[in-house]
């Protein structure tokens, strides 16, 4: 029950975010990316409704501003559009400094996890490291 | 399939430990202030304040509801502000597991975004928030409550009101930072105050401010909480690593509790 209400939940969040038509490299980028951001809400995270999505080229990556609070566990995962591209994400501090986090990679998907420090603002770049441009989603969850 | 995804994810964590990858180099300056900034993501939800709250101990939620607000306010910033506020104190009874409470609140959240004159889709939501209230489904109801949030601003968007939607934002933050702060104010323990350190995130909704309309920045309401945003972007702003006093959040919970007094007053529309 509670996973068909979950599934049911997210399905009503994809037709909720956007009210243009999607292209079919938006659409598998999004499904990629909560098809993992699921597993994470199976170990007690939840998962925020609202996500990043974009065309990114392997020599520019996108670098998206969060504001967190201490005391909680984050995933950042993200995903090409493309099954073939690998993306990459990485979190900095408000600095600018790389943050240490555990790590999740795998073809066209990537996720960080850590636990902040301090709350306030931190930034999670997504990077493309191969092929031509392609949508790239991002999406977070917490615990 | 998420499920038997899930398992395997956490299986692979569990025996995958720390980064692999060598330290990326650090942003750069241009990097940090070109950073994409959205109403969706950059925004924190009140349930996830909420669930750093709850780390050190479970707070007695059911201590943090409000008396109903008035549903007739006649001004569309104030009821933006107040709908951000409800959706909060959904927030709030989900956290305390109150199925009747949530209930309550779903049913004033639906009211208000009726005044708003927010799509059809936004009002079956009610009727989700009442099912998951009966089920206990606690989870989903923090899920269902930001989907609800991010329906009616999708709603705004479309039907070009779209300054109306950080005011929404606005309203749920300040009225989950007067939670918090509350809590933290009463109970004393440096580790949660630190949660309150979000000098940025205020930063961000003054700019979103700024960027409104002038007809509606220039409302007395919009304006005095807009003018009450710059005193208290400095209150949030801890030095990194420090933690507030006790007196500190005092200063902030007062602040931000004048600020629900003026959203949620009557006859309003200043």
């Amino acid at each position: 029950m509670i996973l068909l209400t979950r599934v049911t939940l997210c399905v009503c969040m994809f037709a909720a975010v956007s009210l243009r038509a999607d292209t079919d490299s938006e659409v598998n980028a999004r499904k990629n990316v909560y098809d993992l951001a699921g597993a994470f809400t199976n170990d007690g995270f939840k998962l925020r409704d609202g996500h990043w999505l974009g065309t990114l080229k392997t020599s520019e990556p996108a670098v998206v501003a969060v504001n967190l609070y201490s005391g909680n566990e984050y995933w950042f995962a993200a995903s090409a559009g493309d099954d073939s591209r690998r993306v990459i994400v990485e979190v900095y501090d408000e600095t600018g400094k790389p943050v240490a986090a555990e790590r999740y990679d795998e073809n066209n998907r990537s996720a960080a996890g850590f636990s902040p420090q301090n709350s306030g603002q931190y930034f999670v770049a997504v990077a493309l490291a191969n092929g031509d441009p392609t949508s790239v989603c991002l999406v977070y969850s917490y615990k | 399939m998420i499920r038997r995804n899930g398992l395997a994810l956490v299986a692979f964590l569990s025996l995958a430990q720390a980064a692999p990858a060598a330290d990326p180099a650090p942003l750069a300056a241009e990097q940090i202030a070109k950073a994409i900034r959205s109403d969706t993501i950059s925004i924190p939800s009140p349930g996830e304040l909420f669930a750093a709250l709850t780390k050190p101990g479970k707070p007695n939620w059911s201590t943090q509801y409000r008396p109903p607000i008035p549903s007739t306010f006649k001004n569309r910033a104030q009821i933006a502000l107040n709908l951000g506020g409800l959706i909060a104190d959904g927030f709030i009874a989900v956290e305390a597991q109150d199925s009747q409470q949530v209930k309550n609140t779903g049913g004033d959240i639906i009211k208000m975004a009726r005044a708003l004159g927010v799509s059809e889709k936004v009002l079956s939501r009610g009727n989700s928030i009442n099912e998951f209230a009966e089920h206990n489904d606690w989870d989903v109801l923090q899920e269902e409550l930001e989907a609800t949030q991010n329906e009616v601003k999708s709603s705004m968007q479309s039907h070009s009101d779209q300054d109306l939607i950080i005011l929404v934002s606005l309203g749920g933050w300040i009225r989950g930072t007067q939670v918090v702060s509350g809590v933290v104010a009463a109970n004393f323990d440096a580790r949660t105050a630190k949660v309150l350190r979000q000098p940025a995130l205020v930063s961000y909704i003054r700019t979103k401010l700024n960027d409104m309309s002038p007809e509606l920045r220039e409302q007395a309401l919009v304006k005095e909480i807009s003018d009450q945003l710059a005193n208290l972007e400095k209150l949030v702003e801890f030095p990194l690593g420090a933690a507030p006093t006790v007196e500190d959040v005092k200063k902030v919970n007062a602040a931000v509790s004048g600020l629900m007094q003026d959203i949620q007053s009557k006859g309003e529309a200043k």
